[in-house]
């Protein structure tokens, strides 16, 4: 049990801190704070397991969320059946004669193992079916984006339950990631790093331009939520009984009739925003506490030994015949997936896909800081470092604001510095979360928990 | 005559912008390119550094037109450049001695020092967003054309204009000078040899006498210089938005690796390659083909091999391919 005092104590705070949000402010904030929090959980775990246990540099944490996203757009949305009548068949030809072409080169690579003219050839089918597959979805393209724009302009999904995409987005990331981890993982370290994140802006600039695929930049709004709506909740008998029960002490005092009525209905519209974000907030727990589960039973695992043993000496760990090249995909690929499913599940709390949204600032770069500050190598840390790093995050204008408010208090309200301090209060955040990451670097390189492996 | 109209085309809308952005490109390759072979760290605050110095640089740009100063028909921000370089070179020296240094001496691993400048990168874009705010800002004034295309149409008689923007100019001249001018200190003066010296092997040189801080402190103010005037020459080109010098770290880092990385001369191509790469592919050739080929032939589609939204994505697929081929850089960098 000592051996987990620290952590106990620190997810205490934590939880302490979100319910002082939801005092203070409210509990409607404190909710879409938790809710996001459990979702860079999700994200800090995949990044985790690259970067802990293996020791690969993954920055392309955003291209894999966008993946995740689009797969929600992709199982959510009902099928746009005059858009599958004006291009479904040039867009299905083209899809074959890429994997086709695909196909064809692996054969192509396979035969002229020895040949210089291999890269000859394969440039040729390159250009030949590039090409081809232009011309035949060129006009595709343009008829499907025609119909409709307004509102649809693309093939359109499976108009499945949106739960299902947290499965598909996993599996997406973890089919780019195996075709990336091919192409990059011979790299080192920093190569890596900034291979995985072009790589990750190549992506997400295709999900962005590609309108007939997700609607591209013009955003796919109105996604289904695997929850109750807010109106709905409203207008139902069980529910406003429930918000009357819960707060009756309050109503009670209340005299006046139609005063009481006034102020159940406030109560109504705020509980059922509260609820909807308690049911998403369960359906997130639920990932987060499975995918601990998993990861935790990996880590102390065979594998898991195996892996930290390629991470710490990648040399002698292949003379004592681990496949290095072999566990370092996998693990690549494994992390991806669950990024994926990361990205998934933040559309679903949204109901909304921005492809314009996907920057390295917010869902490279702060991900990975939060898998720094957390603690490296330790599920538990990364969980943390998600919830603390993205607490911050969002937090820090308020806090900047309280702080300017309070070391200008003896300037006048119209002095320029300070109206000017107070307008940049939202850029703090940036500063906050750079600041911390070098204490942290520097004082406790290894993060807020730090990794503790027992030697049974 | 419609061979030198196509000709004249492609040099209006491919030739020209391209040298330009390959020259702001190159100058920040170069920078990249020179943290990594010397300090030996992936520098994620690349995009950032070089928006802080051009920040400097528009903020005196702005004071002094309120004052009434200006340059003639260049533009005001060319005289702003030396003071905003002295401020660039100060901030870094300030980071590396709090930052950098510390790691540097305990001989940390480089992911650990590219960590530490994803760090720099928000407290460098935090500053800036504090002190200027996240917003467009021109500050280009002055003469705004060398050569109009109306005039050029009135010289020559051609179809086709050809234009020259005086910051295409500026660039093209003032990154012949600088990059001249640093290579010719990396290979001719002494301190210049003592670094590459450094970069090559660092103990071999520790053990020959050079001063490490002394190189390390030459690094910083030739990247502190680089980054400066690469930043004024993008912003004076386009304009100055904290964000966009962000994003400009991704195809600065792919003209880095590219042309080798630790390898100045081959960042210096670098920039050059991506830039055409990323004009060549996404310009639409309709009417260059028009002119060339006879009328029965005319292309009827744009002749467009990607859409201009795949910039970007060009640049990081040609990083791709050579990563795939030659990992070191087209031009031997070091090795991976």
């Amino acid at each position: 049990m000592m051996q987990y005092k620290n952590i106990i104590a620190a997810y205490s705070i934590m939880i302490l801190l979100i319910i002082a949000v939801g005092v203070l402010q409210s509990w409607t904030i404190a909710l879409t704070i938790l809710n996001y929090c459990l979702i860079s959980a999700v994200m800090t775990i995949g990044a985790n397991i690259q970067w802990g246990y293996a020791g690969l540099i993954n920055f392309g944490i955003m291209g894999y969320t966008a993946l995740g996203g689009l797969a929600a757009v992709l199982v959510n949305v009902p099928p746009v059946k005059e858009a599958w009548k004006a291009g479904g068949l040039g867009m299905v030809v083209s899809l074959i004669l890429i994997i086709s072409g695909v196909y064809i080169i692996r054969r192509v690579l396979r035969k002229f193992e020895n040949s210089k003219k291999r890269n000859y050839i394969v440039a040729v089918i390159i250009i030949i079916g590039f090409v081809i597959v232009r011309y035949i979805s060129g006009p595709a393209i343009e008829n499907i984006e025609a119909v409709d724009p307004a509102k649809t302009g693309f093939l359109g999904g499976l108009g499945l339950p949106i739960i299902f995409s947290w499965i598909v987005g996993g599996l997406f990331a973890a089919g780019i990631a195996f075709i990336v981890g091919k192409i990059a993982l011979g790299l080192r370290a920093d190569y890596l790093a900034i291979a995985t994140l072009l790589i990750a802006e190549i992506i997400v600039s295709i999900i962005k331009h590609e309108d007939w695929l997700a609607r591209g930049v013009k955003n796919v709004i109105g996604l289904k939520r695997p929850v109750p709506y807010e109106v709905d909740l409203q207008g139902s008998t069980w529910f406003i009984d429930l918000v009357e029960k819960f707060h009756s002490k309050k109503l009670y005092v209340i005299t006046s009739l139609t005063e009481r009525q006034d102020v159940l209905n406030q109560l109504v519209i705020d509980a059922s925003s509260v609820y909807v974000k308690l049911c998403l907030a369960g359906l997130f727990l639920t990932v987060v506490i499975i995918l601990l589960i998993l990861t935790q039973k990996a880590l102390y695992s065979p594998w898991g030994r195996k892996m930290r043993a390629i991470r710490d000496n990648e040399v002698a760990a292949n003379a004592m015949g681990k496949n290095v090249v072999k566990e370092h995909l996998l693990i690549f690929i494994l992390g991806s997936a669950i990024v994926g499913i990361a990205g998934a599940m933040m559309v679903t709390n949204d109901g909304l896909f921005t492809p314009g949204s996907y920057r390295p600032m917010r869902y490279t770069f702060v991900i990975w800081v939060m898998v720094i500050v957390g603690g490296t190598g330790n599920n538990f840390g990364a969980i943390l470092g998600g919830f603390v790093v993205w607490f911050l995050w969002v937090e820090a204008a308020p806090i900047a604001l309280f702080f300017i408010n309070f070391f200008t208090a003896h300037l006048e309200e119209t002095n320029a510095v300070k109206q000017h301090l107070i307008q940049s209060a939202a850029y703090f955040r940036f500063l906050l979360v750079g600041i911390g990451l070098l204490i942290i670097m520097r004082y406790r390189p290894k993060g807020l928990i730090p990794e503790k492996i027992n030697i049974k | 005559m419609d061979f030198i109209n196509a000709i004249v085309l492609l040099l209006n809308y491919t030739v020209i912008p391209a040298l330009t952005y390959g020259s702001q490109l190159a100058l920040g390759a170069i920078f990249v390119t020179l943290v990594y072979g010397i300090l030996r760290f992936a520098n994620f605050a690349t995009g950032d550094m070089m928006s802080f110095g051009t920040m400097v640089a528009v903020l005196i740009t702005f004071y002094f037109q309120s004052l009434g100063i200006s340059f003639g028909f260049l533009p005001t921000a060319l005289l702003t450049i030396p003071p905003a370089i002295l401020a660039m070179i100060f901030y870094m020296l300030f980071i590396d001695k709090f930052v950098f240094s510390y790691y540097r001496v305990k001989k940390s691993p480089p992911v650990q020092l590219a960590m530490v400048s994803v760090g720099v990168m928000f407290v460098t874009q935090a500053i800036i967003r504090i002190i200027i705010g996240p917003f467009d800002r021109r500050f280009f004034d002055g003469e705004k054309f060398i050569l109009k295309a109306n005039e050029f149409k009135e010289m020559t008689g051609l179809n086709e204009g050809l234009t020259i923007k005086s910051t295409q100019a500026i660039t093209i001249f003032v990154t012949v000078i600088v990059v001249s001018i640093m290579f010719w200190f990396l290979n001719r003066t002494k301190t210049g040899t003592s670094m590459r010296a450094y970069s090559d092997n660092e103990d071999l040189a520790l053990l020959s006498g050079i001063d490490p801080k002394k190189v390390v402190l030459i690094t910083w103010i030739i990247a502190g210089i680089l980054a400066t005037i690469g930043g004024v020459l993008y912003g004076l080109d386009k304009s100055y938005r904290p964000f966009v010098y962000f994003n400009n770290m991704l195809p600065i880092f792919a003209a880095a690796i590219v042309g080798g990385i630790g390898n100045p001369f081959g960042a210096f191509l670098g920039g050059y390659v991506i830039a055409f790469a990323e004009i060549l592919v996404t310009y639409a050739y309709k009417k260059f083909f028009a002119y060339l080929l006879p009328e029965f032939m005319e292309p009827d589609s744009l002749m467009q091999l990607l859409s201009t939204d795949y910039k970007f994505a060009v640049s990081f697929s040609i990083l791709v391919i050579v990563l795939l081929f030659r990992p070191s850089g087209i031009f031997k960098g070091k090795t991976l």
